[in-house]
C-alpha cells in the first residue's frame, strides 16, 4: 500500500467514472480465468477425453463435427448449469450477507434452500414426479418453493425494518421446519420416489439439457443486471440504516429489491443444481479475503461460486469414486479453505 | 411558525408530534434552529432529545406537523437532495471490519454520486479536505476498527463533513469517550462551526453543552422547557426542575459561561464545617 493520503484514484471512461481498485480487479480477473480453465477441462474430461485445444476451438466455433457433438450437445449443458448455479449462489450469498450485515446469513440459513428442497421432495413423492413434466417441472417447483419460503422469512422478520439478527433467527427456525417436512415426506414416501428425491437433494449436475440452460441463464442475466444497478445504492447500507438514510439512501426499498433478487438467484441456483450446500455461504467470505475487501464483493463472489461448483463437480467425477454428489465436495473443499483463511488472519493479527 | 419566518433559520419544526406505537414522545413541538451557531439539545434520559434530532434529520416521520428545511417540507423533498444539505452522524455507528478510514470518509460523497459517476476529482478533493480538517489524514490507510474511540469519532465526523453540507446533526458525538477525547472531539465540532457550519447536537455532559453551545434547547418529557444562550438558560432552579439535580451554578473560571457544580448526597462540605475551619 502507498502512504499518500489520497488512495482513491478514479478511472474514467467517457462520462463514466469509478474508483480504481487494481487488486480487486486483478483477483476477479484471475478467478474468472481460472474458472474458464476449469470449465474447459471439465468439458474435455468424460467417458473419453477431448483435447483441451479442441475444446477451445469448438467453443469459438472452429471445432470438428465429432467434437462439436460431444461438447455442445453432451457436456456443455452440464458445465454451463454448473457455472450458472455457482454464479447465482455466490451472488445470492454476497447479497444476503451484506443485507443482514452478518456472514452467517446465507440462503441456506435463511430458509430459501430448505424451502426449495421441501417443495421438490413433495413434488417427487406426492405427485409421482413424472406427472409434472420431469426435470423442468421439478426445477420450477423448487424455484417457487424457495421463493415463497424466502418471502415468508422476510415478512416474519419484518418489524419496522429488517434487523439482521432477527432475520437469521427466523431463517434458522423456518429452515428447521422445512427440513422436518422434507424428512417426514421421505419417511412416508414410496422407496423408489425416495431414491429419486435423494438424488436431487444431494445436488448434482448430471444429465442437463439446453432448455434448462437457457431458462436458468435468462432469469439469472436479468437478476444480475438488477443487482449491478442497485448495488451502488447498497454500499452505504454496510454502515447501518441510520447512516445510509443520512446519505440519502432509501434503504428499505433498496434492501427489499436486493433481498428479492437474492432469493430469486438462490432459487435459480438450487433449482438448477439442487441444494448444493456451502457455496453461497463460503464464496463471499473467501472472495472478501482474497480481494481484501471489507464487504462481500458481488461480482467476485459470483465468479468464485462458479469456480467452486464446477471445480467440485470436476473433482467429484475424476479424483473421487463414482457418483459422489457435487455437494459433498463443495463442503469438503470450501469448509477447510475458509477455516484456513480465518486462522491465517488470526495469526497475522497476533504477530 | 412565527419563529420560522426568521431569515436566520434554515431548519425547524412546525407543530411536530412524534411517537412510537401508543406512546407520544414529542408533543406538538415548534423548534427553530438558528443558522451559523452550535445548538445543543439537553435534557434527562428519555426526554426525547434523540427523537427530536432524528425527526429533524428525517429519520423519523412525524405523525403530525412538518419539519421544514429551507422552507420546504422535508418529507416531500427527495432524500438524496436532503443529504446534500444536511449531514447526520447517528449514535455509535459501526463500520465493517477492515474498512479503511479513506474508504469510510469517501462514502460521505454518496449523495453527490450516481451509478455512472461513482468517483470524480471533486470527490477526491473534498475527501482529502475532510480528512485534513478532522486531523485523520495520517490514518487514511488504517482500518477504522483499529483506531481508538476518539479517533474513530473524528473519522465519522470526517465522513459527515465529506458530504459537503453546512448543516450538521450530531447525536451524542462524545458517547463512550473519556473526558480528554470528548474535549478533543468537541473542539473539532467547534472548529467546524468556526468554519461556517450550523450544528445541532445532543449531549449528555451539561458542562460541555454549556461551554460550547451558543443556543441550548432544554427538553423534558417531550416538550421544550427553555431555549436560549447558556448564560440566560442555566440556573439551579432549571437544573432542579428539569433534571432533578441539586446543583450550584457558578461563574466558570476559564470561560465566560456558567459552570454547573452538582451537589450529591455525600462529600459535600456543609456550611457549619466551613465555619469551623
Amino acid at each position: 500500500m502507498t502512504t499518500a493520503p489520497d488512495m482513491h484514484r478514479g478511472v474514467r471512461v467517457g462520462g463514466w467514472s469509478w474508483v480504481w481498485r487494481p487488486w480487486n480487479v486483478l483477483v476477479t480477473a484471475a478467478l474468472a480465468a481460472l474458472t474458464f480453465l476449469v470449465f474447459c477441462v471439465s468439458i474435455s474430461i468424460g467417458d473419453f477425453t477431448v483435447e483441451l485445444s479442441a475444446v477451445v476451438r469448438t467453443l469459438v466455433g472452429q471445432g470438428e463435427r465429432v467434437d462439436e457433438f460431444v461438447i455442445m450437445d453432451l457436456r456443455m449443458p452440464r458445465a454451463l448449469v454448473g457455472v450458472i448455479a455457482g454464479v447465482a449462489l455466490g451472488i445470492s450469498g454476497a447479497l444476503t450477507q451484506s443485507i443482514a450485515r452478518n456472514p452467517l446469513a446465507s440462503p441456506d440459513v435463511l430458509g430459501i434452500t430448505g424451502g426449495a428442497s421441501a417443495t421438490a421432495v413433495f413434488v417427487v413423492t406426492a405427485g409421482g414426479g413424472a406427472a409434472i413434466g420431469g426435470a423442468a417441472g421439478l426445477s420450477t417447483a423448487a424455484l417457487t418453493g424457495g421463493l415463497l419460503t424466502g418471502l415468508l422469512v422476510y415478512f416474519l422478520a419484518w418489524k419496522k425494518g429488517i434487523d439482521g439478527f432477527r432475520l437469521i433467527l427466523i431463517g434458522v427456525s423456518v429452515s428447521a421446519l422445512t427440513q422436518a417436512i422434507t424428512t417426514w415426506l421421505l419417511v412416508l414416501a414410496d422407496i423408489r420416489d425416495v431414491a429419486r428425491a435423494q438424488r436431487w437433494l444431494v445436488g448434482s449436475l448430471d444429465s442437463r439439457s439446453w432448455p434448462e440452460v437457457w431458462a436458468a441463464l435468462w432469469v439469472m442475466a436479468v437478476l444480475i443486471v438488477v443487482v449491478l444497478v442497485v448495488s451502488f445504492q447498497m454500499q452505504p447500507l454496510h454502515f447501518g440504516d441510520d447512516v445510509a438514510a443520512g446519505l440519502g439512501v432509501r434503504y428499505s426499498a433498496v434492501r427489499a429489491v436486493l433481498l428479492l433478487s437474492a432469493v430469486l438467484l438462490a432459487g435459480v441456483g438450487v433449482s438448477a443444481a439442487g441444494p448444493v450446500p456451502f457455496v453461497a455461504l463460503v464464496a463471499p467470505q473467501i472472495t472478501m479475503r482474497l480481494t481484501r475487501s471489507p464487504v462481500p464483493p458481488v461480482v467476485a463472489s459470483g465468479v468464485f461460486g462458479a469456480l467452486l461448483l464446477i471445480g467440485s463437480d470436476l473433482i467429484a467425477r475424476t479424483v473421487l469414486p463414482n457418483d459422489l454428489p457435487v455437494g459433498v465436495v463443495t463442503a469438503i473443499i470450501g469448509g477447510p479453505f475458509l477455516v484456513y483463511l480465518l486462522v491465517q488472519a488470526n495469526v497475522r493479527r497476533a504477530a | 411558525m412565527t419563529a420560522l419566518r426568521n431569515d436566520a433559520t434554515r431548519l425547524g419544526t412546525d407543530g411536530v408530534t412524534v411517537g412510537y406505537a401508543d406512546r407520544v414522545v414529542l408533543d406538538n413541538l415548534d423548534v427553530a434552529i438558528p443558522t451559523g451557531v452550535i445548538t445543543t439539545v439537553i435534557g434527562p434520559n428519555g426526554c426525547g432529545k434523540s427523537t427530536l434530532l432524528r425527526t429533524l434529520s428525517r429519520l423519523l416521520k412525524p405523525r403530525q406537523g412538518t419539519v421544514l428545511l429551507d422552507g420546504g417540507d422535508i418529507a416531500r423533498l427527495r432524500t438524496k437532495d436532503v443529504a446534500k444539505k444536511l449531514g447526520l452522524l447517528p449514535q455509535t455507528p459501526i463500520a465493517p471490519e477492515g474498512l479503511t478510514v479513506a474508504d469510510l470518509v469517501a462514502r460521505g460523497r454518496h449523495p453527490h454520486q450516481s451509478w455512472l459517476r461513482q468517483w470524480s476529482s471533486d470527490d477526491a478533493e473534498v475527501v482529502a479536505k475532510a480528512l485534513h480538517m478532522t486531523g485523520v489524514a495520517d490514518l487514511a490507510h488504517r482500518p477504522v476498527d483499529s483506531l481508538s474511540g476518539g479517533q474513530r469519532q473524528r473519522v465519522w465526523i470526517s465522513m459527515t463533513l465529506a458530504q459537503g453540507t453546512d448543516l450538521l446533526l450530531l447525536d451524542e458525538p462524545t458517547t463512550y469517550l473519556d473526558l480528554a477525547h470528548a474535549i478533543d472531539v468537541i473542539d473539532l465540532v467547534d472548529d467546524l462551526h468556526e468554519g461556517g457550519c450550523t450544528i445541532v447536537m445532543v449531549l449528555h455532559d451539561l458542562n460541555l453543552a454549556v461551554r460550547y453551545s451558543d443556543n441550548l434547547i432544554v427538553m423534558k418529557a417531550g416538550s421544550i422547557v427553555a431555549q436560549g444562550h447558556p448564560s440566560d438558560v442555566i440556573t439551579s432552579d432549571l437544573l432542579r426542575d428539569t433534571f432533578g439535580l441539586q446543583a450550584k451554578v457558578i461563574d466558570d473560571p476559564v470561560s465566560e459561561r456558567p459552570l454547573i457544580v452538582p451537589i450529591g448526597r455525600t462529600h459535600v462540605v456543609s456550611k457549619s464545617d466551613r465555619h469551623r475551619s
